[in-house]
């Protein structure tokens, strides 16, 4: 197997269900070069170290011509949300831009200003899972993804931004519209499906405008008010930044709790005396979800890095404006740092993952995703007598860097109460 | 020579006996069950209190955000040992390996490990140090009995040495809303730590938050009023600050007079060791079943030219515990060295400072990332040509690739490019650490060499 194939092997749809073996053949080489195409690093200590490089930059400006020319089409989800018209939110920046945007959405939403917000979100949190499981009725089989793991988070992200309730359907459609899109079926016309997305995204940002204009005369109590309100000593964020920072939470927060969700439940499934323990040991939520994301992680590699200066990765000297991706998926699978990597152990002592990334672009919304995923497993473990996969591996979405299952179908014999 | 059953032997009922029940203490004896210690295990402290953690003291507590009783050390197992609480330790006889006890009692070893850590350096005036209204801070008590002078509202505070502990103070007690002098003999707060670049970062911090900061002054007595109650704070300039309450925060001491005349290698700057944490002898000879770790012990540390470090750090107290408790049951070749780089943390005026390597050795300084007057930084401190030791304000997330940098011997100044470098930081600059020759307060780093031909890069630690 040569590297070019391996490389093209991680974007090939026919991988998607069980990309392991590849990543284990790629962590022979950690940093791997193919001509013209991005250095791929994919061993747990070299990815770490990177994340915390100050060398590396999440701004695509910093990409030399050749390689921002291939960087594009891998990154899917750049490349649309650069459609957007909107300038580039704190995921694609770098400090001190990014420190000042983050550091302004931090304040309302964790701490040190407002440790409460999450934990308070608990009761809530757990009365739309019921809603959601109730609302499965006599069913005995269900699209888990439709049914539950896809309402669940774009439900949670309107109520934390303060979508009205009666907008909430639209926001649905909205958030959804552009989640297809960022999961190509090669079957649809893409001209087409790119006008639909594209008018979607025009309808959410004029509504959200609307909102935080609203919002901004009469605050509440929601995030959104927070963000258009509030002032810090960083000052105030300007409309266009209150706009990106939501549509970017919107996105980032949904699509990836989705994947955690079914990932979850689909790994719960292939291991029956996990889920039969999680039924009876509620608490065993908070580090299984924790090796779930070692285990499984939505975002499968970060592939909008590039290097500032030459930097030497593991003997490899990466030139400078190099595109580099960081397999996150491989390095929480890489035998030098997990003993047994590849088995799914909830025991797991010392589990730092990168399913969340680590460094200053630490996912932001971490602690919400961990709590929505903990609760709705352990729900899903209590409620669902007798569950069991229909099929095994399910179909995947398209998208290579934001992996998860567009359908788990899912049989039980009852719910319980 | 301990054949391979000794070892064995001692692993399954070997006696071990550790002075000193505090964090390092505590760690190491979850480690030795941990990696298989089946004997008996006895603890022994001074304090009536169970193992307790220290860095909320100076700053939760203060703010009455947590009791000084509820900060006990999380168990991470169970060690199943015999606690000997309430009782200091008074003598070490290496022949007989007895440890002695203040209530008369002796208690035999196979393995001894010191943690007796250190001690706030009292006000060295005996009878101002008894004024009603003078304080030092280093335990629980401490803690609890000025968190309710604070409580109380005096109309003022004034916090004697700007160290870390003394600026951590001052921060809580403005953020109490109390009217706070502190009183520096350095040119600036932290520049025993982390020099004069960044001192001045910190005194413009205290200022800007209403510390009445005085700087190259020193407290000359303590005066108190005919009921014996602390009212007045006179300097050296000859100037007077009315107050009521008096911290102490001038360094620490290292709790060895125990050892005295027990032929180990202890003194006031503590207890020297070899790298794999084992106790050297009054004539530099290694001990092969004494320990040291934590506050209380000095090593040499490959990676800072062997100098000896002893450091107050939170994380190197657990590290070294760790280290300490694997090679005391395991035969030379499975020993591991202490190779931890030095960390160290400190929260204060609502900034985050954490430092890796020894600053105090750094020759030059250079803002790597973000800027000084913004108060978000992180500084590079260069020795002799490598990269020694970082600092960030408010950019820890950082600190993971400079430890990388002082492990790997950098140099220095890095020569590549990072985000957020600024225009007017290009070039190092003198990190400004104070002479050693000349004292100073609140180092909590001192390094010194092997020979007289290594002097000149050692820091002297506090003095009063």
């Amino acid at each position: 197997m040569t590297h070019g194939t391996l490389l093209r092997q991680i974007t090939d749809y026919a991988n998607r269900a069980d990309p392991y073996p590849l990543y284990a053949e790629l962590r022979k080489t950690p940093v791997l070069h193919e001509e013209d195409g991005p250095y791929v690093v994919s061993t747990y200590w070299e990815i770490r170290g990177l994340l915390h490089d100050p060398r590396i930059s999440s701004d695509a400006r910093n990409l030399s011509p050749a390689a921002a020319r291939l960087s594009p089409e891998v990154a899917g989800a750049t490349e649309e949300e650069e459609g957007s018209g909107l300038p580039p939110s704190f995921l694609r920046l770098d400090p001190p831009e990014h420190d000042r945007l983050r550091r302004m959405a931090m304040t309302p939403f964790g701490p040190p200003h407002t440790p409460r917000r999450i934990h308070e979100m608990r009761g809530e949190l757990t009365r739309i899972v019921a809603d959601l499981i109730d609302g499965f009725g006599d069913r005995t089989r269900i699209d888990l993804v439709d049914s539950f793991s896809y309402p669940f988070p774009v439900t949670v992200i309107c109520r934390l931004l303060g979508i009205p309730r009666e907008d909430e359907t639209r926001f649905h459609t909205w958030a959804d519209t552009i989640a297809a899109s960022l999961d190509p079926d090669p079957s649809a016309d893409p001209v087409e499906r790119r006008r639909v997305a594209q008018g979607a995204r025009t309808e959410l940002g004029m509504y959200l405008s609307g909102l935080i204009e609203e919002r901004r005369r009469t605050p509440g109590d929601d995030l959104l008010s927070a963000l258009a309100a509030g002032h810090g000593p960083d000052g105030q964020m300007s409309h266009l930044e209150v706009l990106t920072t939501a549509a970017l939470l919107l996105i980032a927060g949904h699509e990836t709790t989705v994947n955690l969700i079914t990932n979850g439940m689909l790994t719960l499934l292939r291991n029956p005396p996990v889920l039969q323990r999680l039924r009876d040991e509620p608490g065993l939520a908070v580090p299984l979800v924790e090796e779930l994301l070692r285990f499984e992680p939505p975002v499968q590699l970060l592939p909008q890095r590039t290097t500032l200066a030459d930097i030497e990765i593991a003997g490899t000297t990466v030139p400078k404006g190099a595109s580099l991706w960081l397999i996150l998926a491989s390095g929480n699978r890489d035998p030098r740092r997990f003993a047994d990597p590849d088995r799914f152990d909830p025991d797991r002592p010392d589990i730092q993952h990168l399913g969340f990334g680590s460094g200053i672009h630490s996912c932001f919304g971490a602690p919400l995703a961990r709590l929505e995923a903990q609760i709705a497993l352990a729900e899903l473990a209590r409620r669902l007598e007798g569950p069991h996969l229909v099929e095994d591996p399910p179909p995947y979405r398209r998208n290579a860097v934001l992996r998860g299952p567009r359908h788990l179908n899912i049989a039980f014999d009852r719910l319980v109460g | 020579m301990p054949a391979d059953g000794t070892l064995e032997r001692l692993r399954r009922e070997g006696r071990i006996v550790i002075v000193g029940a505090s964090l390092a203490g505590l760690r190491a004896a979850e480690t030795l069950r941990v990696e298989g210690f089946t004997g008996s295990l006895t603890l022994i402290g001074d304090e009536p209190a169970e193992p307790y953690d220290r860095p909320p003291l100076s700053k939760q507590v203060l703010l009455g955000k947590a009791a000084a009783d509820r900060t006990t050390l999380p168990r991470r197992r169970e060690i199943d040992a015999t606690w000997r609480l309430g009782v200091a330790a008074t003598g070490l006889d290496m022949a007989a390996r007895t440890v002695r006890l203040a209530d008369g009692d002796e208690v035999e070893y196979d393995r001894l490990l010191i943690t007796t850590g250190v001690r706030a350096r009292p006000w060295p005036h005996e009878l101002e140090a008894e004024l009603d209204g003078v304080f030092v801070l280093r335990d629980r008590d401490d803690a609890a009995r000025l968190y309710a002078r604070l409580r109380a509202g005096p109309r003022r505070v004034v916090v004697i040495g700007a160290g870390f502990t003394g600026s951590e103070i001052a921060s809580a007690c403005r953020e109490r809303g109390l009217p706070v002098t502190v009183v520096e003999r350095g040119a600036a707060p932290l520049v025993g730590a982390l020099g004069a670049v960044v001192g001045e970062v910190a005194a413009a911090l205290q200022r800007e938050h209403g510390v009445d900061l005085r700087c190259g002054a020193m407290v000359t007595r303590l005066e108190g009023d005919s009921a014996g109650r602390l009212c007045r704070a006179h300097l050296a300039d000859g100037e007077t600050v009315d107050t009521d309450v008096a911290v102490v925060a001038l360094g620490a001491t290292r709790n060895t007079e125990w050892l005295a005349g027990s032929g180990l290698g202890a003194g006031p700057r503590g207890i020297a060791c070899d790298a794999g944490c084992r106790a050297f002898d009054a004539s530099g000879i290694v001990t092969d079943d004494i320990f040291a770790a934590g506050d209380v012990a000095r090593s040499p540390h490959p990676l800072f030219g062997y100098q000896f470090l002893s450091l107050e750090h939170w994380g190197n107290a657990v590290a070294q515990a760790e280290i300490a408790a694997h090679n005391m049951i395991h035969a030379s070749a499975d020993r591991r060295p202490h190779l931890n780089v030095p960390a160290f943390w400190s929260s204060q005026f609502g900034v985050n400072i954490k430092s890796v390597g020894v600053p105090p050795m750094g020759e030059q300084l250079l803002i790597a990332q973000g800027a000084l007057a913004e108060r978000r930084f992180t500084g590079v401190y260069g020795y002799q040509g490598r990269v020694i030791a970082a600092v960030t304000f408010d950019q820890t997330k950082w600190l993971d690739f400079y430890q990388r940098q002082i492990e790997s011997a950098a140099p220095f100044p890095p020569a590549f490019t990072t985000v957020d470098r600024r225009a007017e930081n290009l070039h190092p600059v003198p990190a400004g650490f104070p002479d050693p020759s000349q004292p100073t307060h609140g180092p909590t780093v001192t390094v010194s060499g092997y020979s007289p031909t290594d002097r000149r890069i050692t820091f002297t630690p506090a003095r009063v």
